[in-house]
């Protein structure tokens, strides 16, 4: 017997992605403030277990893909809303230069048109 | 529970209670504090029950989640904790409610007995 193949990854690293924006039942990783929001995949983070049947004590099989993803702060919050930023300067606001970078196992992600990306 | 922490959650009910990224929650309190011995047991208490694979960190954290809104926000980081694990050690079957409420019990005649205080949010 020889272990099955690991399937590839899904996405590379340069890939536009959007997070799904589905209801969730159970254990989930995914934050609420990412779903529907486009991204670009940083890194292929790693394949671990699924949290959402660890959680209720499963082996947590098949391991899913864990991509790093960047999100432009302005494609997640009001325009208007106060981020700190760095790059804000005095205003607070975010600009197209803050971003945010979360882990985001690959169930969660669909391939996106990178012109849809503002 | 304080009007903040309740009022910012009618803009979000579809978020689970964990969830509140990105809400308008005020600012961060970001002082630090010197964790407590209580704390620190907690803590290792989790560990030990992970290493022994009892239950891993996301069954933690479901049952976390799975607390109402006033129990999670009226409830310190640990004190999250130890609820859930001693849930989960029902779960598990590892102990019985039984058991627990007895072991409490004992301790806290035996604080009583030698005079010494008992902190009524650790443990319940």
């Amino acid at each position: 017997m020889t272990a099955p193949a690991c399937p590839p990854p899904r996405f590379s690293p340069g890939c536009a992605v959007r997070v799904a924006d589905r209801a969730v039942s159970g254990h989930c990783r995914t934050p609420f403030y990412l779903r529907g929001r486009p991204g670009t995949v940083v890194a292929v983070a790693g394949r671990y277990l699924d949290p959402g049947k660890l959680a209720y004590h499963n082996p947590g099989l098949p391991a899913q893909y864990l991509y790093r993803v960047r999100f432009a702060q302005t494609a997640l919050w009001n325009a208007a809303a106060e981020t700190g930023g760095e790059t804000g300067g005095e205003t607070g606001h975010a600009t197209d230069a803050d971003a945010l970078l979360a882990d985001i196992f690959e169930p969660w992600l669909e391939p996106a048109e990178k012109d849809a990306s503002p | 529970m304080t009007d903040r922490r309740t009022n910012f959650r009618k803009h979000a009910p579809d978020h689970a209670v964990h969830d509140v990224g990105g809400l308008d929650f005020g600012p961060i309190d970001r002082a630090e504090h010197e964790q407590s011995y209580y704390e620190k047991r907690v803590d290792a208490l989790m560990m030990l029950m992970a290493g022994q694979q009892v239950f891993r960190i996301d069954a933690l954290r479901r049952m976390i989640e799975d607390y109402a809104q006033q129990e999670y926000d009226g409830t310190g980081y640990y004190d999250r904790w130890i609820k859930a694990l001693r849930n989960l050690l029902v779960e598990r079957e590892v102990l019985t409610r039984d058991e627990i409420e007895a072991r409490i019990a004992a301790l806290r005649s035996r604080l009583a007995a030698e005079g010494r205080a008992v902190d009524p949010g650790a443990v319940e």
